[in-house]
């Protein structure tokens, strides 16, 4: 499982990367297999007020729809348009291409609440035991 | 019993091979103060005795087809061509369920697609689904997609749309955070531009208009979509489909949302039902409208299939976070609809409207010219238009049963001021012998 | 071939001029109504109708009835659907002038037939069910849950208890439970499940407040079990002054055998297209009616039904504590009526006769089955069971496989994936109306299909390969949509320009 090192990570498997004031948002490897083929995204609202560890987004594949939790509390600043007309890319570049949105954080601690990559990786895999 | 083939040996064999002596035992589970209750109802009936029972009930009846019915309202007498019952009587039509599964489904999914797509035609707008129960409940879910995708809280209605319409969106809203207002008509019974403007504030996320509208007079909404759209709001229009082939489309007026009554097209009056909730939406919306959706894909050979999609909306998926608890459309409805539509054509469909006109404009004329009954003439109409009468409507009514007539429907029960007003309706259906006939009884009043 | 692999629409074998009805040429007037409404108000647009004579569009849609499976022509093992058949005679009464040509504006005194059979019909209903008053309003099981939940808070908001706002369902419900509840502002507490499949009276306790407003629930529940603790279950939520909601999808193998009423349901709604025979249509219409306990009659929708002193039946159309009107007119009569029907041929003995073929038929399916396919729970079961596919799984199997592979077979497909409280569930309903012989047919297809999953699994996962499409990409068609025939013709517009599609 791909878990890259310079990203931070949530529970409910959205990963953020910080630029500044700036969080971009999208969903890791585990949370794009589980979900399969991602059919369609609902983004939030540009300039809408979001809040961490409540629903920013859903994700939608043939059989199941998906809520994406906020990673941290903030402003969108910018949504990933090209989601609309190809939801596949999230599929294909989960932490690349596949970004969901960008937040302009409310507070700076809510950074430090977040995952690193190995206490992800011990999470999965504290997950995949209790199956 | 003739629909259940397990004989008593079948059953011996059965219980036998379950491994219980008897069925009682199967009843285990169930706490034995409830078991067996004692049932009032009456022994069965073989095929011929439960005919002449329904012959003898429904012999107490005067429908259509004893009496010169001039109703309207929400419900039409049109012309059903003889292909649409045989179709739809169809038993793989009739008696299959849901199409979940699509490769024992492609009949009835390539009929609902059909489906959408004409409604798709005579609304002018892009995306139809596949049904909803009728009219009102089609209206009330439109509201809900209304109020919720702007965030609003208040939808306002013209109080000439259909009464059972604003009774049913009330029921709909209450001890929602959502409420209703209505704008008022003037004597014409055209909607007030001046009543609606006062009561578009920025907490409207919508409003309905319905043309042609309860008393039947087609609606000028010039300038209303845009007056709506600058406030945020979308424009519901509900509409009788017939009436679409001649007069503007929602998509021409510039709605948001087509909803309304489907029983026109190809369905019997049927006491009310079933009937089908026509319900379109322009593509900003697709994804927010509630109920089925049939769309075209390939299958794994690359050949064309036809599959319910955007599933993941629905309730069965997301349950209590669906926008709509609607499982079911009707789908029967819909098929009756699509076969009754492609039969009538393009040419049909222009042409049984323009019957409408011809027969509702003739006879509004010639109501016109009787003394004590008094019609505006300066009206656009399809097919309905309300008479006011010098005489009480109840002695109008007794007076034209004797001739065997049903006048139309008394307009006070709804519009309290409306005294002695009522709506009557003239179809295709109707001879000018028949117009004639009415004009003639209402003459001996 | 019998079936046509044409899958054209109907606007694909449109020609113009053609037309499939023929109106009158006869006008009353001399001249043309459009000619004389203002250009303002009349349609521009292009208005794009196939054009067809009747016979080519008879065959069009006579040729894709083919491509359906039916219960006239399929054993439909559909859990919780109930696919009973639907008796012929039914369709009769409903296709009766006196009964299709009713305007639902008519004087009470020109339809006191078909009300008189409205009323009898409430009657049987409350008397199959234990409640004491029904309203015949709802379209469709979903519009009477609907009109369910309005009545739990109408009767809480009229006894002062209007703060409640939960609705607790269990986690093997309906999709629409909780989404009904949801519509309403409620929300929505799911219930686990105890490991026999049934509702956890712990659980249950740990739930229910002063909030709760009401528990939802399907007896027998979506595993076709009985719910044995439904005494006490019932006792403990009114003890805290929440209500009963029944949902009656399941309601078939109690016919005669015990009541929901006698349970302690306060509120019943009925799927007539389940358990009283009338025609599922491709997916409705449906009707859902429901019944209340006395305590809730004042609430019932508008308008109710009522029968006079003199014998005379008529609505009444103002309750003051009523919710209100729920749609137009009169609920969906063609579907009261047919179940009036069924009620009257099959009478009390006949009605017996659907619970115990349900329950012994679904039970001998059971014990066959369970030798090749594990039972999710195995008790005795009610009118349904639920196989896990669980075991095969690391062949690649999945319970929807199986359908397909069935469908191939010429049955039906179970329901697949549901309840959701069993991974990889098949749901199997066969309803009374099902032979031995069918059943032993099943039996020996599903006994194929098990040795197929451990010697040969690409046979099922092929699956289906002689109906009019295999395997749709149900993906490609929620990326792109392609809702319309105007769809259609832009996606092959762009098609030919090379510009898209993948």
């Amino acid at each position: 499982m791909n878990i890259p090192q310079d990203l931070k990570y949530t529970k409910t498997h959205e990963w953020a990367k910080r630029e500044g004031n700036i969080v971009i948002v999208g969903i890791t490897e585990y949370a794009q297999k589980e979900i399969s083929d991602v059919v369609f995204v609902e983004t939030p609202k540009l300039g809408q007020q979001i809040e961490r560890g409540k629903p920013a987004a859903v994700v939608e594949s043939v059989k199941a729809a998906f809520d994406i939790y906020a990673p941290v509390s903030g402003k969108v600043s910018k949504v990933n348009q090209s989601l609309e007309s190809a939801p596949g890319i999230i599929n294909e570049e989960c932490y690349g291409k596949g970004w969901f949105f960008e937040i302009d954080m409310s507070y700076d601690d809510d950074w430090n609440q977040l995952l690193s990559a190995d206490q992800y990786s011990d999470h999965l895999k504290q997950e995949s035991t209790k199956h | 019993m003739h629909f259940h083939p397990l004989t008593d040996a079948d059953k011996d064999e059965m219980l036998k091979e379950i491994g219980v002596s008897g069925f009682n035992d199967l009843l285990q589970g169930i706490p034995s103060v409830l078991r067996h209750p004692k049932l009032d109802i009456p022994a069965g009936l073989s095929e011929f005795e439960v005919q002449n029972l329904l012959k003898e009930r429904l012999g107490l009846n005067q429908s259509q087809s004893d009496l010169l019915s001039f109703l309207g309202g929400g419900s039409y007498d049109h012309f059903i061509p003889s292909a649409v019952a045989q179709i739809i009587s169809r038993n793989e039509f009739y008696t299959a369920y849901t199409p979940y599964q699509p490769e024992a489904s492609q009949g009835t999914l390539q009929t609902i697609f059909e489906y959408q797509s004409l409604i798709s035609e005579l609304t002018g707008l892009d995306v139809a689904n596949a049904s909803h129960y009728d009219g009102a409940t089609a209206v009330a879910e439109a509201v809900l997609l209304a109020l919720r995708h702007t965030g609003r809280s208040k939808i306002l209605v013209s109080s000439s749309l259909h009464p059972h319409y604003r009774q049913t969106i009330r029921t709909y809203l209450k001890g929602t955070p959502y409420i209703m207002q209505e704008f008022a008509f003037d004597e014409n019974g055209q909607f007030s531009r001046e009543d609606f403007m006062k009561h578009l504030d920025p907490q409207v996320g919508g409003a309905i208009f319905q043309t042609p509208n309860f008393f039947g007079v087609v609606e000028n909404l010039m300038g209303v979509s845009e007056s709506l759209h600058e406030a945020g709001a979308l424009l519901i229009m509900a509409s009788h489909p017939l009436s679409l082939s001649v007069f503007k489309s929602p998509g021409e007026w510039g709605a948001d949302v087509a909803v309304g009554e489907g029983q026109p097209l190809g369905l019997t009056t049927q006491y009310g039902g079933p009937y089908l909730g026509y319900f379109a939406v322009a593509r900003s919306l697709m994804r927010k409208i509630p109920g089925r959706l049939v769309g075209i894909t390939q299958d794994s050979k690359g050949r064309r299939a036809y599959v319910l999609t955007l599933k993941a909306r629905e309730q069965d998926i997301r349950r209590e976070r669906a926008s709509s608890n609607i499982c079911t459309n009707q789908a029967l409805c819909a098929l009756t609809a699509c076969v009754y539509m492609t039969l009538m054509g393009t040419l049909g469909i222009r042409e049984v409207a323009e019957i409408n006109l011809d027969r509702a404009y003739y006879l509004r004329a010639e109501i016109s010219k009787l003394p004590g009954f008094h019609v505006n003439v300066n009206l656009p109409i399809f097919n309905e238009f309300v008479v006011r009468s010098d005489k009480p409507f109840a002695r109008i009514s007794e007076i034209l049963k004797s001739h065997l007539i049903l006048p139309g429907i008394n307009l006070d029960e709804f519009y309290p001021e409306m005294k002695n007003h009522f709506l009557v309706c003239a179809t295709e259906t109707k001879t000018k012998g028949d117009l004639d006939r009415y004009v003639e009884a209402l003459s001996q009043c | 071939m019998l079936i046509s692999t044409d899958s054209r629409t109907s606007f694909e074998k449109s020609k113009p001029g053609r037309r499939g009805a023929t109106l009158t040429s006869s006008r009353c007037l001399d001249y043309q109504p459009v000619q004389k409404i203002s250009e303002s108000l009349l349609r521009k647009q292009v208005l794009l109708f196939p054009e067809l004579t009747e016979p080519e569009a008879v065959r069009h849609f006579v040729s894709l009835s083919k491509k359906n499976y039916s219960i006239d022509t399929q054993f439909y093992p559909l859990g919780s659907c109930t696919m009973k058949y639907n008796p012929k005679v039914n369709e009769w009464a409903a296709g009766l002038d006196k009964f299709s040509a009713l305007h639902p504006f008519q004087p009470e005194e020109t339809v006191q037939g078909m009300l008189s059979i409205f009323y009898d019909l409430e009657q049987y209903l409350k008397t199959i069910t234990g409640m004491d008053a029904f309203t015949l309003q709802p379209a469709a099981g979903a519009h009477g849950e609907l009109t369910g939940i309005m009545l739990v808070r109408a009767y809480h908001n009229a006894t002062g208890q209007g703060h409640r706002s939960k609705v607790l369902v269990p986690d093997s419900s309906h999709g629409t439970n909780p989404a009904s509840a949801a519509l309403f502002g409620y929300r929505v507490v799911e219930l686990k499940t105890n490991d026999r499949g049934r509702v956890d009276l712990e659980v249950l306790l740990e739930n229910l407040d002063d909030d709760t407003a009401c528990l939802m629930l399907t007896n027998p529940n979506t595993l076709g079990l009985f719910e044995e603790d439904i005494l006490e279950i019932t006792k403990q939520v009114h003890s805290k002054g929440a209500l009963l909601y029944y949902d009656g999808a399941n309601l078939n193998p109690l016919l005669g055998i015990a009541r929901p009423g006698d349970m302690g349901f306060d509120i019943v709604h009925l799927n007539l297209h389940k358990t009283f025979s009338t025609p599922h249509g491709g997916g409705g219409p449906g009707s859902g009616p429901v019944g209340v306990k006395k305590r809730l009659i004042p609430f019932l929708p508008l308008p109710v039904l009522e029968k006079t002193a003199a014998g005379k039946f008529t609505w009444n159309k103002d309750a003051p504590q009523s919710i209100g009107r729920v749609k137009s007119f009169y609920g969906n009569a063609g579907m009261l009526l047919r179940a009036y029907v069924y009620i009257r041929s099959l009478g009390l003995e006949g009605i017996l006769k659907c619970s115990e073929g349900a329950i012994v038929n679904a039970n001998y399916l059971r014990k066959k089955l369970k030798k090749y396919f594990p039972v999710a729970i195995d008790e005795t079961c009610m009118h349904e069971f639920v196989l896990t596919l669980k075991f095969a799984t690391n062949k690649g199997i999945h319970a929807g496989d199986i359908g397909k592979r069935l469908l191939e077979l010429g049955f039906h497909a179970p329901t697949v994936h549901f309840p959701l409280v069993v991974e990889e569930a098949l749901m199997i309903e066969p309803t009374e109306t099902e032979s031995k012989e069918t059943l032993d047919e099943f039996i020996e297809a599903m006994i194929a299909i098990a040795r197929e999953i451990e010697e040969d699994p690409k046979v099922i996962l092929d699956a289906p390969r002689n109906l009019p499409i295999a395997r749709p990409d149900e993906v490609l068609a929620a990326r792109k949509p392609i809702l319309s025939y105007r769809d259609l013709v832009r996606e092959k517009a762009l098609q030919s320009d090379g510009v898209s599609v993948s």
